[in-house]
C-alpha cells in the first residue's frame, strides 16, 4: 500500500520526517517497505521563459537563447526546433540534476556560452499519457501559466513523498488512506478526522430509475448504489492524477479515477455500470449459472461456476463480484448515466473465485482479507462528492442500499490483569483505554468489555486486545524476562537424536564432508540408475504441483542425489570428494497415499577420486564399532542393477540387510556425467539406533604377553576372507586374540585362479603365560582345517 | 719417582686436551695404563724402594691411577657427547615443508548453524522434538489456525500431494503433535526441513530448513519471549547482539513480532550488509494464540506460551557471508571446505 504523505494530511496532521514517521509506523505495527520521495532525483530544475531567439554565428542547426528563469536571464544555446518566443519551458540550470543521474554544468557550444539546458519529458521522466500535448521528440513547452523560476517538481506534481507500507492479511482497514491515517493518528497521539463528505445531488430521485436485489446474503451483506446522470467523460484533473499516480495508480478517465479515488481512501473498492446496458435497470447479486459465459473488462472470455457471485442484470451477468466487472457494461466516452457500485462481498467466496479464475485485482485483493459494511455509504457519497467537484455527471437523490446481513460489532472481555498476566507488564487500566480510544475501541467498564470497531474484523479475543496494549506500549519497552519462577526441565537429546549425531561425528571424523541435498527429484533419475522397470523404487510419491518435473516426486533413493553431487565435483575438476548425508527417504505405504508414509532416515556416503572399495567399508567399519554394533558383516551382491557385479556387498546387522555398498555401475555412472569410479554406501539409519550400544565398559588390560604366529597360503580366488577368518576363529579355540589379515597377493609366483592370503594371528590367554605346545596345537587345527575345508596350501 | 708420577698426571692432562676421536683416546690409555704404560712402568719400579718410601708412593701412585681412569672416563663422555651432536647436525631436516596432514571432515554449514542452535536451547532445558516432513494439511494449516480459504495459505505456497496431505511448509506442525501429546510444561525446538514452491535463485530455494521453538506453561508472558530472543540471538551471534521487536501477523500467535537483531557485521551502524538499516530480520515470534492452544486440548484460560521460528539458511548465509543459497545446496567440495 503506497501511502503519499500530502494525501494523509487530508485525514491526520503528522509533523515528523518520513523518516521518523516510517520508524515509529514500524514499530507500532504498520511496516514500512521504502519511502519514496518523487523527483528525487530531479534538482535545479526550474520554469523558464524564452525571452529572445538568435541564430548561432557558427552553427547553422543551433539557436542562441534568453530565459528568464526568475532571478535573472540567461543564455542557453539549444538544437530545438520547436520553440518560439514566450515560450515556457523547464530549464536545467548549471549544475542540476537530471533523472538517471544526469548533471549539467555551464558550457561553450561552438563557442557561444551556454548557461543551462531546456529538457524534454523523456529528460524529465515524464510521459505523454501525463502531459498529452508534448512532443516527445523537442522540448517540452509547459502549459498554463507557471511563474518563471518555480521549481519544475512542483509543476510536474513530483513534490510528495511516498511511504509504501506492507500490510499484514488481517489489517483489510489499512488498504486505505484512512485506515493508516488512523493509525498514524493513533502512534502520534494526534487527532484523527475524517474530511466530511456533502452531496448536493442535484438531480431526480433515484426512485424507479434502477433496483438491486441480492439472492446469495451470505456473500454479499450489503450493496449500495448510486445514479449518477449526464456523465461527461473525460482526463480527471491534475491534482487528481497526480495522488492516483503518487498511490500506484494509473489514471484512466474522470469515472474509473473516482472509483480508484475512493478505494485508494476509504478502502472501499468500486464499481461503474452503464445503466444503458444493465438490462431492466435492474442489479441481481447472485450465485453464478454452471458454466455460465461472459467477457470481464480485460478482453478475457471467462466460465463461470456455480459457487462464484456474479452481479448480473435480468439476463446475464455483468460482473464478477469484486473481482471485475464484465465488457457488457462497461463505461464507455458516450457514456451517460451510471449506477454506482459500493457493495460488501464475502472474503473467501472472492479469493477462491480470483484464484480459480486466475485473476486476482486491486478490488479482490482488498474484499478477500474482509471489508466492513459500514463504509459503503460513506464510499459511495465520496465518488459522488467528487463526480460533483469535477463536474463530471448530475449526482442523483437519494442511495439504494440493501443491507441483509448487518455488521454486529464485536465484544470482547476486558481483563487488564489478565491482558498485563500475557505480556509480563504493569500497564496501568486508564493507560490502556488511552491506547483503545484513537483506535475507536469502546470500553464498557460496567460490564468489563469492549467493543470492536466493524473495520477491524481482527480483533476477536483478549490475546488480540493484549496486541493492541502491546503496540502501543511498545514491544521493546516490556521487561525482559527468562521464565522466572516456572519448573526448571531437563532438556537434551534423545536416543536416536543421539545416535544420529554420533553418525555424523564419526563421519566427519573419518574425513567424509557433509552434503545437503534436495528431498525430491525427477522420475527420470530411476532409469539413470538402471532400475528395472518393475523396481518397488520407482512407487514415488508425487507432487500434484511442483515446480517442474525435476522437483515432482519425493526420493525413495539418495543414490542419484550422491552421484549428481559427486559429478558436479567431477565436472568442475575437483580431484576427490569423501561426503556423506544424513537424510530421509519417502516411501508410501501404498499409492495413492491416503495415509502419511514412512520417512526413513538414511547414511549416504559417497566417494570419488584417490579412493576404493575398501575405503568405504572402512568407513562403515569404523561407524559400527564407535555405534558398538558387534555382529555385522558384508555379502556380495552380483544383482544390483545400480552397482558394480563385482565390487558390491550389503551390509548385514544382526543378520538384517541395512544397506548396500559398493561401486556404482559404470553404465550409471556415465548417465550422470560422473567420474569413472565412484563409491557409494546407503545404510538405513534404524537398525543403527535399535542395534548400538554405546556404553562403553572397561576390561583389565592383559597381564600376560602374547604369541604372534604368521600364516600365507595359496587359496582359490573365489575363496572368500570372511571364509577363512570365520574357519581360523572357530579352530583356535579360547587363546585365540585377534586375526590380522596382511597381505592378499595375485600375480607372480601365485597360479592362476588362485591368490595369496596372509595372516598374523594373536593369542593370548588371561591367566598365564601361553606355551609353545599351546600355540602349536591351535596352529595344527588351524592348519589341518583350512587345507580340507578351504583346499588351503600353506606356504613356507 | 714422586716427580714422575706428579708428571704423568701432567702429561695425561695434555695429551687429552689433543685427543679427537675414541680411537685417540684408546691411544691415550694405552700410553698410560696399558701393559707397556708409564704409569704400569713407574708401578713395576716399586720394588726398589724403601719400606718407609713404598706406602707412601703406592698411595700416590693409586692417586695417580685414579686420576687418570677419572679423566680418561670424562674425555669418553665428552667425546660421545660431541659425536652425538655431530650426528643430530647431519640429522637436520627442512621443517617448513607441508605437515602430512590429516583429512578431516567438514561439517555443513546449515549443519553448524543447527547444531548451534539446538545446543543454545538443549542448555536451557528444550528438548528436540521432530515430525514427518509429509503432512497432513490438518496439523500444518487448520490446527494452526489457518482454515482452508484463509488468505494466508496463499502466502506460503504450498506443494500438495493431494486434497488432504501436503509437504509441511514450517515445522509448527511438530508443535502441534507434541502439545496434543504432552502436558505443560512443555518446552522444545523442532528443527527440520520445510518446502514451498518458491523457483530456485540466489534467495530462495523450494526446500530450507527451519528450527522453532515453543514454550507452553502457566504464566508464560511475552516478557518470557523477549527475555530468550535476547539469550538466544547473544549466543548465536555474539554478546553485543541487541533485539528488535516489530509487531506483525501470523495467524498461530497473538500477540505477534517480526525480530530484528542488530547487524552482525557492523553491530548496527549500518552498512552494505544490514542495508544500511543496522537491523537485520530473522525471526518471527509471538504467544500461542489461544485458539490453537484449545485446539490441542491445553487450557488456554490457564496456560500460556509462546513461539518463534527462524530458517538455518538465511542465518547461515549472514553468519557465513554466503551470498547465494544455492552454494548450501550444490555441495562443491571447495565450498564445503571453507566450513
Amino acid at each position: 500500500m503506497k501511502l503519499p504523505l500530502k494525501w494523509l494530511k487530508d485525514f491526520t496532521d503528522i509533523k515528523a520526517t518520513p523518516k521518523d514517521y516510517a520508524d515509529a509506523m514500524t514499530m507500532s505495527g504498520s511496516k514500512v517497505e521504502g519511502i519514496e520521495i518523487l523527483g528525487e532525483e530531479i534538482d535545479k530544475v526550474v520554469v523558464g521563459r524564452i525571452t529572445a531567439i538568435e541564430k548561432h554565428p557558427d552553427a547553422d542547426r543551433l539557436q542562441v537563447t534568453l530565459v528568464d528563469v526568475g532571478s535573472e536571464t540567461i543564455q542557453i544555446v539549444t538544437g530545438a526546433t520547436n520553440i518560439k518566443l514566450g515560450d515556457l519551458i523547464p530549464v536545467a540550470l548549471d549544475g542540476s540534476s537530471l533523472p538517471g543521474g544526469k548533471k549539467i554544468k555551464r558550457g561553450k557550444l561552438r563557442g557561444v556560452e551556454s548557461c543551462g539546458m531546456m529538457c524534454s519529458i523523456s529528460e524529465l521522466k515524464v510521459t505523454k499519457e501525463e502531459f498529452p500535448n508534448a512532443i516527445e521528440d523537442g522540448i517540452f513547452i509547459l502549459e498554463g501559466d507557471p511563474e518563471p523560476g518555480m521549481d519544475i517538481k512542483e509543476y510536474l506534481g513530483l513534490n510528495e513523498t511516498v511511504i509504501e507500507f506492507e500490510i499484514t492479511s488481517n489489517r483489510p482497514d489499512c488498504f486505505s488512506i484512512a485506515g493508516l491515517a488512523r493509525e498514524s493518528a493513533a502512534t502520534f497521539g494526534v487527532p484523527f478526522k475524517k474530511p466530511e463528505i456533502n452531496v448536493a445531488e442535484l438531480g431526480d430521485s433515484i426512485m424507479g430509475l434502477a433496483s438491486v436485489e441480492i439472492k446469495a446474503p451470505e456473500l454479499c451483506s450489503r450493496y449500495s448504489a448510486r445514479i449518477v446522470k449526464d456523465v461527461r467523460i473525460e482526463p480527471s484533473p491534475r491534482w487528481m492524477k497526480e495522488r492516483l499516480k503518487a498511490a500506484g495508480v494509473r489514471p484512466i478517465n474522470n469515472i474509473v479515477d473516482i472509483t480508484n479515488y475512493v478505494m485508494i481512501e476509504l478502502g472501499q473498492p468500486m464499481h461503474a455500470f452503464d445503466l444503458e446496458y444493465l438490462k431492466g435497470h435492474k442489479i441481481i447479486v447472485r450465485s453464478a449459472a454452471t458454466r455460465e459465459k461472459m467477457q470481464t473488462l480485460d478482453g478475457q472470455d471467462r466460465e463461470l461456476e456455480a459457487s462464484m457471485l456474479v452481479i448480473a442484470d435480468e439476463d446475464r451477468a455483468v460482473a464478477v463480484a469484486g473481482v471485475m466487472g464484465g465488457a457488457n457494461s462497461e463505461i464507455l466516452p458516450d457514456t451517460k448515466t451510471i449506477l454506482l457500485e459500493s457493495a460488501t462481498f464475502n472474503g473467501m467466496s472472492v479469493r477462491l473465485t480470483a484464484k480459480k479464475l486466475g485473476m486476482r485485482t486491486e478490488a479482490s485483493g482488498r474484499f478477500e482479507k474482509g471489508l466492513d459494511p459500514e463504509n459503503t455509504v460513506d464510499a459511495v457519497n465520496r465518488a459522488a462528492q467528487l463526480i460533483e467537484q469535477l463536474g463530471a455527471g448530475t449526482v442523483c437523490k437519494g442511495i439504494i442500499d440493501c443491507y441483509p446481513v448487518k455488521a454486529v460489532k464485536k465484544t470482547i472481555p476486558f481483563k487488564p490483569d489478565r491482558i498485563n498476566a500475557l505480556l509480563g507488564t504493569e500497564i496501568t487500566t486508564s493507560r490502556m483505554k488511552e491506547i483503545f480510544r484513537p483506535l475507536e475501541i469502546e470500553v464498557n467498564d460496567a460490564a468489563g468489555t469492549v467493543t470492536a470497531p466493524t473495520f477491524r474484523p481482527d480483533l476477536e479475543c483478549e490475546a488480540d486486545l493484549a496486541e493492541e496494549v502491546a503496540r502501543f506500549y511498545g514491544y521493546n519497552n516490556i521487561k525482559a524476562t527468562l521464565l522466572e519462577g516456572r519448573a526448571a526441565t531437563v532438556g537434551g537429546r534423545n536416543w536416536k537424536q543421539r545416535i544420529e549425531l554420533l553418525i555424523r561425528n564419526t563421519m566427519l571424523s573419518c574425513g567424509l564432508s557433509e552434503i545437503y541435498t534436495y528431498s525430491f527429484t525427477s522420475p527420470k533419475v530411476f532409469d539413470m540408475i538402471n532400475l528395472p522397470p518393475e523396481s518397488a523404487l520407482r512407487n514415488a510419491i508425487v507432487i500434484a504441483n511442483p515446480l517442474g518435473e525435476d522437483f515432482s516426486i519425493m526420493r525413495t533413493t539418495t543414490l542419484p542425489d550422491m552421484l549428481e553431487v559427486l559429478a558436479t565435483n567431477y565436472n568442475r575438476r575437483v580431484e576427490e570428494a569423501r561426503l556423506f548425508e544424513v537424510s530421509h527417504v519417502y516411501t508410501a505405504k501404498q499409492t495413492p497415499l491416503t495415509e502419511l508414509p514412512d520417512e526413513k532416515p538414511v547414511l549416504t556416503i559417497g566417494m570419488f577420486g584417490n579412493v576404493d572399495f575398501y575405503e568405504v567399508t572402512g568407513v562403515i567399519d569404523e561407524l559400527l564399532t564407535a555405534l558398538g554394533i558387534k555382529k555385522y558383516e558384508y555379502e556380495p551382491v552380483t544383482d544390483n542393477p545400480s552397482f558394480h557385479p563385482g565390487r558390491t556387498a550389503k551390509i548385514l546387522i544382526g543378520g538384517r540387510e541395512c544397506g548396500i555398498v559398493g561401486e556404482v555401475h559404470p553404465v550409471a555412472a556415465q548417465k550422470f556425467g560422473a567420474a569413472q569410479r565412484n563409491y557409494v554406501g546407503m545404510i538405513d539409519i534404524e537398525p543403527l539406533i535399535a542395534g548400538a550400544q554405546i556404553k562403553p565398559e572397561y576390561k583389565p588390560l592383559p597381564k600376560f604377553p602374547a604369541v604372534t604366529r604368521d600364516i600365507a597360503m595359496l587359496v582359490d580366488d573365489n575363496v572368500l576372507v570372511r571364509q577363512i577368518e570365520r574357519l581360523i576363529a572357530s579352530k583356535a579355540g579360547k587363546i585365540l586374540e585377534e586375526i590380522k589379515l596382511f597381505d592378499v597377493y595375485k600375480g607372480k609366483q601365485v597360479p592362476e585362479g588362485k591368490k595369496s592370503v596372509a595372516y598374523s594371528i594373536i593369542f593370548r590367554a588371561s591367566d598365564r603365560t601361553l606355551t609353545d605346545e599351546d600355540v602349536g596345537k591351535a596352529m595344527g587345527e588351524i592348519v589341518k582345517a583350512l587345507a580340507q575345508k578351504l583346499g588351503a596350501q600353506l606356504r613356507e | 719417582m714422586r716427580d714422575q708420577l706428579n708428571n704423568i698426571k701432567l702429561e695425561v692432562v695434555k695429551r687429552l686436551s689433543e685427543v679427537k676421536s675414541l680411537a685417540d683416546l684408546e691411544n691415550v690409555r694405552l700410553q698410560f695404563l696399558g701393559k707397556k704404560g708409564e704409569l704400569t712402568a713407574v708401578l713395576r719400579g716399586m720394588g726398589a724402594l724403601t719400606a718407609e718410601e713404598r706406602p707412601v708412593i703406592g698411595q700416590l701412585a693409586n692417586e695417580v691411577r685414579s686420576f687418570v681412569e677419572g679423566k680418561l672416563e670424562e674425555a669418553v663422555r665428552e667425546l660421545q657427547n660431541r659425536e652425538q651432536e655431530l650426528k643430530l647436525v647431519t640429522e637436520a631436516i627442512d621443517v617448513t615443508i607441508p605437515g602430512k596432514r590429516r583429512m578431516i571432515g567438514k561439517k555443513h554449514p546449515l549443519s553448524i548453524v543447527l547444531d548451534e542452535i539446538k545446543d543454545v536451547f538443549i542448555s536451557m532445558g528444550y528438548e528436540i522434538a521432530e515430525g514427518p516432513e509429509i503432512e497432513l494439511d490438518y496439523y500444518n494449516f487448520e490446527a494452526l489456525n489457518i482454515p482452508a480459504g484463509h488468505p494466508a495459505r496463499d502466502t506460503q505456497d504450498t506443494f500438495y500431494i493431494n486434497d488432504k496431505i501436503l509437504l509441511r511448509t514450517q515445522t509448527s506442525p511438530v508443535q502441534i503433535r507434541v502439545m496434543e501429546q504432552k502436558k505443560p510444561p512443555i518446552k522444545i525446538i523442532c528443527p527440520g526441513r520445510v518446502y514451498r514452491s518458491d523457483a530456485v535463485d540466489a534467495t530462495h530455494s523450494p526446500i530450507f530448513n527451519q528450527v522453532e521453538v515453543l514454550v507452553v506453561d502457566c504464566g508464560v508472558t511475552m516478557g518470557d519471549l523477549i527475555g530468550t530472543l535476547q539469550l538466544f540471538a547473544k549466543s548465536l551471534f555474539g554478546e553485543n547482539t541487541k533485539i528488535r521487536l516489530r509487531p506483525h501477523h501470523f495467524p498461530f500467535t497473538e500477540p505477534s513480532a517480526e525480530v530484528d537483531v542488530s547487524c552482525w557485521t557492523c553491530g548496527g551502524k549500518g552498512c552494505r550488509v544490514c542495508k544500511n538499516e543496522g537491523w537485520i530480520e530473522i525471526l518471527g515470534a509471538g504467544m500461542v494464540h489461544p485458539k490453537v492452544l484449545d485446539t490441542c486440548g491445553i487450557d488456554s484460560t490457564v496456560y500460556s506460551g509462546f513461539a518463534f521460528g527462524l530458517g538455518a539458511e538465511r542465518t547461515a548465509m549472514g553468519r557465513f557471508n554466503i551470498d547465494d543459497l544455492r552454494l548450501l545446496y550444490e555441495n562443491d567440495v571447495r565450498f564445503l571446505k571453507q566450513f
